[in-house]
């Protein structure tokens, strides 16, 4: 026992402060983009996946991008990525960057927003990815993010559950798991879509053996990456619940 | 025919008679050999079966492949390692192999499977009962489906139906490799960025002939230990919190998440993604970079070690892990388990050392164990311990020169063996090509395919309440085996 008082002690305090000022991905690492239109071609040229179109409309979709940082390496000149974590979205439409000002996910309304805003129970549903996502979901609740303090939690049963967080590009395997989880919550319910599978397929996107999220179960949050940093996840559903302006 | 670990050979030249393929197989499994990979590569409209099989003593890889038209001799009744390989088979090419006990589906991607409807093992008996539980968990894990024959609280059987992550990634490797290669190798299971991204760049570089230079190669070795750390220490944090032992749970939990800070540092993803390329890696570490990943290795080792000290020190953590999910040496070995769960059944495989190559020209790191959970949590204790003290040697001594080499065409015609030790065990890539130098076939044998049948063993005699314990001992993918 006093081992474990004394192990404690030396372990110290650890949950960091948030949101604080100054917070950033690590330097190495690929946030918000920004593009420099007109010089697109080569960049999106270099995109495996389709996320950057040059031409009449340019944009980066960020629904779609695996952040591999392929197009900022052919095309310095023309796509740079920052180190801006707050890359979620309350429409499928604001993840395609252009050269306006991103608009930032919005919270729900004043109604929900009285319900959840200071419990927010979260069902998650694990459906064909890689399993990064979750990891970076489960990292939330240890000592370090400790989001409990938020008053958002991960639910065992769907019944219990206010949200439902899906990952992976929802294999047929797991459609109907996928679908019976959602019918099991009871409204008024919100849906987040974490990371580039859920949003889009991600590198899966077009494989005959994913079907993605269906279109009765709509989305109220898109937390684009891949995996996305859980700063991103963290900020995406705590503006969300209105905790974070 | 003989094959080196990470070098391309002529793969025409390892085809025999039908007759003559069976009896090698056997009689090679039967001398020390164990399966690293068993497919069926499609030809026109026939079928050639294809065996790599590995001699960990000798370190020595051979290839043996025959014409098949239909159904085949199935060797698992004697050889129960090989008893996914033939049902895997039977699913990706429609070849019967003559004689397997169980053809269970395992991935139900073939038309009209649905996942988790099944035949399964079941048991009869009054006061005989079943517990179902998945796809859905109650934590934030990845989907999967079992079902529990029990006898009251006893366990007589585990089944596992897995397939739920399946998303088709092995055939788009066909025709590559391109942009998108990589990242699906990456993928694969995303805990192991480094060693599915590692044992794909291997195999690419094997066929192009291309050598990684040294440098490059040692900055490989501090990513893949780096990805071994988290894990472990992450794993044993989670054994702690299933036995509500809660210091060393939030303490692992927290200190898992300073590894993958790490190695975020270097490329910028705590998953070590954009690392990798075939012929080096994207990343190099500068005076002041090596210098913070000193000193954070220094600083979370020694506070890893102040957490998991306590379990070994306290008694009710101690009785729940002793003597619970017992696995013998012998089923492991029969079942070919891979990795730290084998280790921890006394099974002295680690590719490291038996294949070694590159950074680990000399690995050695002695584990055996009496296959319980104690073991299962001891052994990843020694390994987090070897490879702190890896990374701190290769820092030291980071030899100096450029971190890639340009990665050439690949040859025709010619296939490679690339085996890397990923946290969860042994990883095997199986890339063959074609006329043109693309990849016509490309065969992913994560660790997990191996070991979730002994997980299953592991359950036998237990008791349900066993179950999350043994579970997050082993700690499989769903992603990495459903592909
Ligand atoms: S970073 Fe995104 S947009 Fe750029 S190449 Fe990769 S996937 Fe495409």
């Amino acid at each position: 026992m006093i081992k474990a008082l004394m192990a404690r002690w030396k372990q110290g305090y650890r949950t960091m402060e948030f949101p604080s000022a100054g917070l950033m991905l690590p330097p190495r690492g690929l946030g918000l983009p920004k593009l420099k239109p007109g010089r697109l071609e080569k960049a999106a040229a270099a995109c495996p996946y389709g996320a950057l179109t040059a031409g009449e409309k340019p944009g980066l979709d960020m629904g779609r991008c695996i952040f591999c940082g392929a197009c900022a390496n052919a095309a310095p000149e023309a796509v740079e990525f920052t180190r801006e974590y707050k890359l979620c979205a309350s429409g499928r439409g604001a993840l395609v960057i252009t050269d306006e000002d991103f608009r930032r996910a919005e919270s729900l309304g004043a109604g929900l927003r009285r319900l959840f805003g200071r419990s927010f129970k979260l069902r998650q549903v694990s459906a064909g990815g890689c399993a990064a996502c979750e990891a970076d979901c489960n990292v939330l609740q240890t000592i370090g993010w400790d989001l409990g303090r938020f008053g958002v939690q991960f639910a065992a049963s769907p019944r219990h559950a206010d949200g439902l967080l899906v990952t992976g590009p929802v294999t047929k395997n797991m459609e109907l798991a996928l679908r019976k989880t959602y019918a099991a919550m009871s409204s008024p319910k919100v849906v987040i879509a974490c990371g580039a599978c859920a949003i889009s397929g991600g590198p899966y996107a077009g494989h005959e053996e994913c079907a993605g999220i269906p279109p009765e179960i709509p989305v109220d949050l898109y937390i684009p990456g891949c995996p996305p940093h859980p700063l991103t996840i963290l900020d995406g559903i705590l503006r969300l619940i209105g905790r974070v302006e | 025919m003989k094959v080196e670990h990470l070098s391309g050979f002529d793969f025409g030249a390892a085809e025999l008679d039908p007759s003559i393929f069976f009896e090698t197989a056997a009689s090679r499994l039967a001398s020390g050999g164990r399966a690293l990979a068993y497919f069926a590569l499609p030809e026109g409209e026939a079928h050639r079966l294809v065996m790599a099989v590995g001699f960990d003593r000798e370190g020595r890889i051979e290839v043996y492949s025959t014409q098949a038209y239909g159904p085949f001799r199935a060797l698992t009744p004697s050889f129960p390692q090989l008893h996914l390989f033939e049902r895997e088979i039977f699913e990706q090419a429609g070849l019967k192999p003559e004689g397997h006990p169980w053809l269970k589906p395992i991935r139900f991607n073939t038309p009209g499977a649905v996942p988790g409807v099944a035949d399964y093992f079941t048991v009869h008996g009054s006061q005989v009962h079943e517990v179902a539980v998945g796809p859905v968990h109650a934590g934030v894990i990845e989907p999967g489906h079992f079902r529990f024959q029990c006898h009251g609280e006893r366990v007589f059987h585990l089944e596992i139906m897995l397939g739920y992550q399946h998303r088709g990634l092995e055939k788009k490797f066909i025709g590559g490799p391109d942009g998108r290669s990589l990242h699906y190798a990456e993928t694969l299971a995303g805990d192991t960025t480094i060693g599915h991204g590692w044992a794909y760049c291997g195999a690419v570089e094997a066929l192009s002939g291309v050598n990684v230079p040294p440098r490059a190669q040692i900055l490989r070795g501090i990513m893949l230990e780096l990805e071994r750390l988290a894990n472990h220490t992450g794993d044993l944090g989670a054994l702690a919190g299933d036995v509500a032992y809660l210091p060393a749970a939030s303490f692992c939990g927290r200190l898992r998440g300073d590894f993958l800070n790490m190695t975020a540092l270097v490329c910028g993803s705590r998953f070590g993604r954009n690392m990798l390329r075939p012929g080096g890696v994207n990343f190099d570490l500068d005076a002041a970079l090596i210098h913070e990943l000193k000193l954070r290795l220094e600083n979370t080792f020694r506070d890893v070690q102040s957490a998991v000290s306590l379990l070994w020190e306290t008694g009710s953590v101690a009785d729940r892990f002793e003597d619970t999910g017992v696995v013998s040496k012998e089923a492991a070995e029969g079942l070919g388990l891979v990795g730290p769960v084998a280790r921890a059944s006394g099974v002295g495989l680690d590719t490291r050392r038996n294949f070694s190559s590159g950074p680990y020209e000399g690995f050695t790191l002695g584990v055996s164990g009496s296959g319980d959970v104690y073991s299962r949590a001891y052994v990843r204790w020694l390994e987090i311990q070897k490879s702190a003290e890896l990374i701190a040697g290769w820092l030291d001594a980071l030899p100096a020169g450029p971190v890639e080499a340009e990665c050439g065409c690949l040859k025709a015609d010619s296939a490679a063996v690339s085996l890397v030790e990923g946290w969860r065990g042994q990883i095997c890539h199986f890339a063959l090509t074609g006329p043109g130098g693309k990849f016509r076939h490309y065969k992913i044998v994560d660790p997990s395919f191996h070991n979730w049948q002994g997980l299953a063993l592991a359950l036998r005699n237990g008791e349900i309440s066993d179950f999350p314990l043994c579970n997050k001992s082993f700690n499989l993918s769903y992603c990495g085996r459903d592909l």
